[in-house]
Order: C-alpha cells, then structure tokens, then sequence
C-alpha cells in the first residue's frame, strides 16, 4: 500500500484540493481534481494498469512523464490513453488495458521457433 | 495573431523563450503534452547551499506567471507526433489539431534510458525520474521501501528527495553487467563518475575519498578495499559491488536479487541474496529527447558529453534548417539554469529574425550568460559536457564551410 505525503518538510502541507471520483474497471474511486490518473490510481495501491497485449504480464507507469507508453488504459471508450499525462475528472470511466485476441496464436510452431 | 512563433516544450527552456519572446512584444503558443507546465523543472528539489532550496516547483509556478501576465499562450496536454515544412511555414501535427508558424523552437528536453534487468516489466519498476515526479509532484509516494538501480547525478540527488519524503531507500546499487550496461556497471567507471556527486555529499568518506582517489591506481584500491555494503551518503548506503541482477515479484515488485560483483563487475558465485523492496528505481541516464527535430529533418550528431544524438545546431541555438530553433536539453544533457539560458538565446536569434529590436550584442551577452552559468552550475550530468559543446562548434563551422564550397 502506498500513501500521499500529506505534509512535506520542504514543500509543506499538501494544498487543499476539489476531489472527485472516477471509476477503474467498475470500481469507485475518489482523487483529487486535476491529478494525474497514474497518481490517483497509485495512493490508493494500484499499480497494475493493463496486461501485456500478447502475454497478459502485468504493467503499470514506467517513467510517468508520458514517455514510455507503459501506463496505456482506456478512458471513456478511448483506447491507448497514457495514465500518467491524463488528468482525472469527475466521473471518468477508466479500464485497464486487457489481452487483445490474437488469431494466429501459434506462429511459433509454423516459424520452427 | 497571424503566424505566433511555436515553442514545444514547457520547460525551463522554452518557458525562458516565451518569457523573453514576448517581452518583444512578440506573439507566442506553448504547446506541452503535460498536465502542468515547467517540464521536469517541476520535480526538482535539493538544497544548493546550507538552507537555500532549489524548488521546482515554485520556480515554474514563478516562469508561468510571468509568462502569462505578458499574454503568452498555452496549450497544455498537446501531444505533438509529426512536423513538416509546407513552403514557408513548420506545420505541427498535435492530438488537438494543426498548428502553424514560421519560427518553430524545439525544447523537448530528455528522456531516460533504462536498464532491461530481469523482471523490469513489473508494476513497481519505475524510472527514478518517475519517483521524483510522484513524490514531489503529485505528493503519492512511489512506495514503502525502494532501492535504486544506477549510480550517477540523479539517482543519488533523487534519492536524497525520497528520503526527505519520508521514503525508504534500501540502497543505490549497480545493474548487472550485460550488452546494454556496460557503463553503469563497471565499478571502476561508476567509481570515477562518482567522483562528481561528491560535492553534494556530506559523507566524511565520500568527501576525503574523491580527493584520494584522482589517481587512477588508488582509485583501483579503492574499489578493491570499497566496502561490501557500500558507503553511506545521506544514510543510504551505495553499494558498487553489488549488482541486482534480478527483480522479482508475481503481480508487482516484491524485491530484488542482489548480488557482489568483481572489481571487473562480473558476479561472484554463490553471493545472491534476495532483498523485499516494494518499488524498484531504474537510473540509466538521460538523453536527448529529438524525435521531432529528426523528424523535421535535422542532421545528427553523436557526442557523448552531450548524451547521445543531438541535432546539429550553432551557438546561437539556431538548426540549419530555416525557422528551426532547439534549445535546453535537446542539445545536450545539463541542468535547468543552463535549459533557461539557452531558451533565452534561442527567443533572441529568433526575435531578431522577426525584425524585433535585438541587437548582435545581447545575443552575444546571452551566450556568454550560458557560459558562466554551466561553469557555475550545482549539478552536471556530464564531467566533459565543454568538451561536447566545442565538438558541436566545431562540427557546424565544418557544415558551414561544406556548404559554401
Ligand atoms: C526524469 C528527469 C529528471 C530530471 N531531474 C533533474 C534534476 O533533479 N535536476 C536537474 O538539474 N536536472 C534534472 N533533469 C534534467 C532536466 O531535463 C533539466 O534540468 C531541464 O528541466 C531541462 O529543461 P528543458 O526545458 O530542456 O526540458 P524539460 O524540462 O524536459 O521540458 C521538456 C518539455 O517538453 C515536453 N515535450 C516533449 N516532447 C513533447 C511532444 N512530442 N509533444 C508535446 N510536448 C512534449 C515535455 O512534456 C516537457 O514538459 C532531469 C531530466 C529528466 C528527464
Ligand atoms: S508511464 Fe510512461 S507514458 Fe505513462
């Protein structure tokens, strides 16, 4: 579990914000106005954010500055939506990235691999 | 206003462009992918000098303001994925649309390299750019108890704010020697580079061991005789003769392996040791982040002092492309005072184009400006980054001669 830094010796308090909520894979969740999703999702522990296309691995934020693409969900009804540079508003439907079908599931065997 | 000029990039750069841009009375748009501008000014944060803090934060909340109040405009969250030249316009290709301009200034900054470990995909694995903006940005701490993969400028500055946050850093340790690690993980090299952060540290050893070990043979006993669990900065113990050689976990980070390296990095059999850590940081360097300069066609040139491909460009931060400007760290890796006085060379080369009141003297001035301040500056990523800069001279005063023969 991970937490906010309420307070902070350098930066001070942290300043009051508007919250909202948001929903991740139909759960309600709440978060301050503004922050980022990657963020929101992270105080309250999530971290896995989609699985691996192909694999199903688990992924969540790599570099959290938009960077990477490892934070890519689905924010009301668009897919590939980086986590980490969406701001979250009130009443966002959020799924985590899922498995896509894949048709040719064994190409290995006809490639010798 | 017909045709603004186009700065990409809120950062310390291309907000000091804005800034003095439209003290010209020139018009400009700020585009930025991020939520907030001030690029990664804003997860800044150490002390410079006994109580006197540098505070991204409020440095880019101070650049914002007076950016604002001179009318520049901003459209954050825009991603930008393609440029081209359309006669004698730069044409932008957004997510929220096309825009246009004739002076185009590129300050798209850095990115970081990472170190592909085993089990580096794992949710808790982050870049340690990725902490710092958790931690001092949005105030969510990164986890419970972390440890940190690369020793160099960054890391051990940023693991310095996880603990001023009240985050546990278990230690800062090197990566396993593979292919891609080869820097990073020799001790000796890392030793050397270390040799540069020892400013910032109030460890007795580190302080009296830098001055030690300059010459090379003592620095090859130092690694010898260098502790196995590492010397203490801050109270975080780094570790060059330990290495993580593998992250595990099922769903998300649960710890590491550890294990010691050789003088030479290699492992010593049998050394392994698994440690619990909630996250995992990986600190494999900065570079120049100049996708879209390439795209526009810039020719580039590896210099390694200046971390890895920049696009060709002169002193006065103009490409040789007509109405291309770079500026911060697309030119080469440094800190944010040198990203602020490079954005303000670029706005003069460019406002003097415009045909604003700016003469070769204050361009001159502002040059000589990012000189003094890289020669002053708190933190370098790159011992040689002046040798970089004289290589880029160099290699422009050439382009320029091909192109008149
Ligand atoms: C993770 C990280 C941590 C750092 N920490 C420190 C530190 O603690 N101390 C220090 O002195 N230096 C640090 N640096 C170096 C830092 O880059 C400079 O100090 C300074 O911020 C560089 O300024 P800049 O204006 O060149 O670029 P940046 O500050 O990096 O700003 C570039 C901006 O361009 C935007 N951008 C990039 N590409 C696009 C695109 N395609 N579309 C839209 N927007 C785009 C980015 O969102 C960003 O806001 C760090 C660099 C990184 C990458
Ligand atoms: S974590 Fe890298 S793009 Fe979001």
């Amino acid at each position: 579990m991970t937490e906010r830094i309420m307070s902070h010796p350098i930066l001070g308090d942290l300043p009051h914000k508007e919250k909202v909520s948001f929903t991740f894979d139909d759960q309600l969740y709440e978060a301050y106005k503004g922050e980022s999703l990657a963020a929101a999702l992270l105080a309250q522990g999530i971290r896995t954010l989609r699985v691996h296309e192909e694999t199903s691995h688990p992924r969540g934020i790599y570099c959290n500055i938009g960077h990477c693409f490892e934070c890519r969900v689905n924010i009301n009804g668009l897919d590939g939506e980086r986590a980490c540079i969406t701001p979250v508003a009130e009443g966002m439907v959020v799924k985590s990235g899922k498995v896509l079908p894949t048709t040719v599931r064994d190409w290995r065997k006809h490639h010798g691999k | 206003m017909e045709n603004k000029v186009i700065i990409i990039g809120a950062g310390p750069a291309g907000l000091s462009a804005a800034i003095t841009l439209a003290e010209k009375n020139i018009g400009v748009v700020v585009i930025d992918e991020y939520l907030y501008a001030g690029g990664r000014l804003l997860g800044q944060l150490y002390e410079e000098t006994p109580n006197k803090w540098w505070n991204g934060i409020a440095e880019s909340e101070r650049l914002l303001a007076r950016a604002k109040e001179l009318n520049v405009e901003f459209s954050l969250q825009t991603s930008v994925s393609d440029l081209e030249k359309m006669d004698q316009d730069w044409v932008v290709h957004t997510n929220k649309g096309v825009f246009h301009t004739k002076q185009l200034l590129l300050a798209t900054g850095a990115a970081e390299s990472p170190f592909p470990i085993p089990g580096w995909t794992l949710p808790g694995v982050m870049s340690v750019g990725a902490a710092q903006v958790m931690t001092n940005v949005h105030r969510v701490k990164p986890g419970e108890r972390g440890i940190i993969i690369g020793v160099n400028v960054l890391s051990s500055a940023i693991a310095m704010e996880l603990q001023i946050a009240d985050v546990q850093v278990a230690a800062i340790t090197l990566p396993a020697a593979n292919l891609l690690t080869i820097d990073s993980s020799d001790p000796l090299d890392v030793m050397n580079s270390l040799l540069h952060v020892s400013h910032m540290a109030p460890s007795l050893l580190i302080k009296i061991g830098s001055k030690f070990m300059k010459n090379e043979f003592l620095k090859k006993l130092g690694i010898t005789f260098y502790p196995k669990d590492g010397v203490k900065m801050w109270g975080i113990p780094i570790m060059l003769r330990k290495a993580v050689i593998e992250i595990v976990g099922k769903e998300q980070v649960e710890g590491v392996v550890l294990a010691t390296v050789n003088v030479d990095g290699s492992i010593v059999p049998g050394s392994e040791k698994r440690i619990d850590v909630d996250f995992v940081c990986i600190a494999g360097g900065l570079y120049p982040l100049a996708e879209l300069a390439s795209l526009a066609g810039c020719p580039f040139h590896y210099i390694e002092q200046l971390g890895g491909f920049v696009p060709l460009h002169n002193e006065q931060m103009e490409t040789n492309l007509a109405g291309l400007h770079v500026a911060g760290n697309i030119t080469g890796i440094e800190g944010a005072k040198v990203a602020l006085a490079q954005g303000k060379v670029a706005a003069l080369s460019i406002a003097s184009k415009l045909g604003a009141s700016v003469t070769q003297l204050d361009i001159q001035q502002a040059i000589k400006n990012v000189e003094t301040t890289r020669a002053h500056a708190h933190i370098q990523f790159h011992p040689e980054v002046l040798v970089g800069r004289q290589k880029m001279k160099k290699i422009w005063a050439q382009s320029l001669s091909h192109t008149m023969s």
